[in-house]
């Protein structure tokens, strides 16, 4: 019986027929889900700390509001990851839970410091550019409620990725000391960009599986040249550089050559050994826990006006 | 000669509003990504945002008015723009209330803080609509909106505190005992005022109303006697405000000149 329910899951994905969230579906392929979601949710929360980091110091009042607006969207993406992962049957709550204890995993690039203003245009190109990147092929991922929930979370990061360019080419047209401030900061967020991607294809246990439920469409691989290739030339367009001296164009491959990726610091930063991991999830733990008497007082508030009404 | 004194208290007034947004949007926008919960988060810096655009419109149009100053009659450096505004004047220029300032403390302070706040420009923006200076009015109108759920959504964030948990009610109260202090300079007239000077003691009465009717339902009380502070139109200010300028005019004093 189990087996018969395989074959015709793995038949709608082939027929690419999205799967809801009263369909049957194997467990793994939920609990696969609940993972990548979850985890997609956390790291757009942990992700407005570096930048929320900047938005009282930005430097006009046009780039305030543009960095507040985005910090928000970033609030919103995880508000409608959270509500996808719940149609999978875990509660908001529950994955919080996982996030505060660790057990849930969150996006390493946010353990990284945001140390100028220039930071704010380096996550926009870059890491919001790589998570496009990552993102767009889960626009057509066989989960229905992520893959809706994708279109917009995808519409909104292109114009967060414009934003951050945008920025990245005012500081290239600015002062020598703006220009100082930029090509430092794309020198500390490139490596780790590029690791947005995951581990090497042959070092990613999850992928075959998630490529054969169609969650996933494209290697780590193949993604990461992709946003190499695209990368190397809009440096030229700001006027920057990317710190890998391997970097060159290659006629016969017709990609980009590049270096080799610190993989030791990417296993680190994921073990919790970044420099900011401890920090990113105090200040989520403090804000959970000094909210909690505003939620106690909101629930008690709702219980006391349904008893009212229903007395009424 | 009086047409400049009408103009420059025109311009000071506007710089009044912008400052009382642009102050009390930056102390909300501390609160993104630290919210209690995802959809309060969201709200919050939703109104931070909508008081940040206030301040810019409002600034904008002074930065208007002070460009079209006689040159040698300008007490401001020239071309104002929304940024030199906000950015390269002095805590003793800045002309907020003081208790747009003060910090944040926690969610009761920091819902209460809206209410009394969005409830003066709640009555306070229902009048400038009719103000003689057509773009005066029209930012008005326009912030009237944004005001009107700020001041909704804070009513609904006193009333559930206030009655809503032993914890809430007394944090609420705590609120109350602090911010109380800060409310009457809602109130006072002021030279630059003038354009409005008739019009305070209706927003009073209204505000008043508005608070006691909120109140009520919260099972909250107002405090009998309390000290009033003020000075905060006339420059003088709390120690925060200092702070605040020093975090966030850091890029615009450290690089003077520079496009952003």
């Amino acid at each position: 019986m189990q087996n018969q329910q395989d074959v015709f899951f793995q038949d709608k994905v082939d027929k690419e027929i999205r799967i809801e969230p009263k369909d049957w579906m194997p467990e793994k392929y939920r609990q696969t889900l609940i993972r990548q979601i979850s985890q997609h949710a956390h790291s757009e929360i942990i992700g407005m700390l570096p930048e929320g980091n900047w938005i009282t110091r930005a430097p006009s009042l046009r780039r305030k509001a543009i960095l507040l607006a985005k910090v928000q969207d970033e609030a919103g993406h995880g508000l409608y990851l959270y509500s996808a992962a719940e149609t999978l049957g875990i509660s908001r709550d529950e994955m919080y839970h996982q996030l505060h204890t660790g057990k849930a995993k969150y996006s390493s690039i946010f353990n990284y410091p945001t140390l100028s203003w220039a930071d704010m245009g380096v996550i926009g190109w870059l890491v919001d550019g790589a998570a496009i990147m990552n993102q767009v092929p889960l626009c057509r991922s066989s989960y229905g409620p992520y893959a809706r929930a994708m279109v917009r979370v995808c519409k909104e990061e292109s114009f967060h990725q414009r934003q951050g360019f945008d920025i990245l080419y005012t500081l290239g047209k600015g002062s020598e000391a703006q220009r100082k401030m930029a090509q430092d900061a794309i020198n500390r967020w490139w490596w780790p960009s590029i690791m947005m991607f995951g581990p090497k294809d042959d070092e990613s246990p999850n992928s075959i599986q998630s490529m054969k439920w169609k969650i996933k469409r494209f290697s780590n691989d193949e993604l990461r040249q992709k946003f190499i290739d695209v990368c190397a030339e809009q440096v030229k367009v700001l006027g920057f550089t990317l710190p890998d001296k391997d970097l060159k164009w290659n006629e016969a491959r017709k990609h980009y050559d590049f270096g080799t990726i610190n993989w030791d610091e990417f296993w680190q930063v994921i073990q919790g050994n970044g420099p900011c991991n401890k920090e990113r999830l105090d200040a989520r733990k403090k804000a959970w826990a000094d909210g909690e008497w505003v939620r106690d007082a909101a629930t008690a508030y709702a219980t006391k006006k349904t008893a009212k009404n229903k007395a009424a | 000669m009086e047409h400049e004194i009408f103009m420059l208290n025109r311009i000071e007034f506007l710089l009044h509003l912008a400052d009382n947004a642009l102050i009390i949007g930056h102390r909300n926008s501390e609160w993104c990504a630290h919210g209690p919960a995802l959809e309060q988060d969201i709200a919050i810096s939703n109104i931070a945002l909508d008081y940040i655009g206030q301040a810019r419109n409002f600034y904008q149009h002074a930065a208007f008015l002070i460009n079209e100053l006689p040159h040698e009659s300008s007490v401001f450096s020239i071309p104002a723009t929304e940024d030199t505004l906000a950015y390269l004047r002095d805590a003793s220029a800045f002309k907020n209330h003081l208790m747009t300032e003060l910090p944040n403390g926690d969610w009761a302070f920091t819902t209460l803080r809206i209410f009394f706040f969005s409830s003066y420009q709640y009555f306070l923006y229902q009048q400038l609509i009719q103000h003689e200076d057509a773009q005066i009015a029209a930012i008005a109108e326009k912030s009237l909106k944004e005001v009107t759920y700020h001041l909704r959504w804070s009513s609904d964030w006193v009333i559930r505190l206030g009655d809503g948990t032993t914890e809430s009610y007394q944090r609420m109260n705590t609120a109350i005992n602090a911010l109380w202090p800060y409310t009457q300079e809602l109130f006072q007239e002021n030279n630059f005022l003038q354009p409005t000077k008739n019009i305070l003691a209706q927003i009073q009465t209204d505000w008043n109303e508005k608070i006691k009717n909120i109140f009520e339902e919260a099972g909250l009380h107002l405090p009998e006697k309390s000290v009033q502070y003020q000075g905060g139109t006339k420059g003088f200010h709390t120690e925060h405000l200092p702070i605040i300028l020093t975090e966030m005019q850091l890029l615009q004093r450290v690089y003077p000149n520079c496009e952003w």
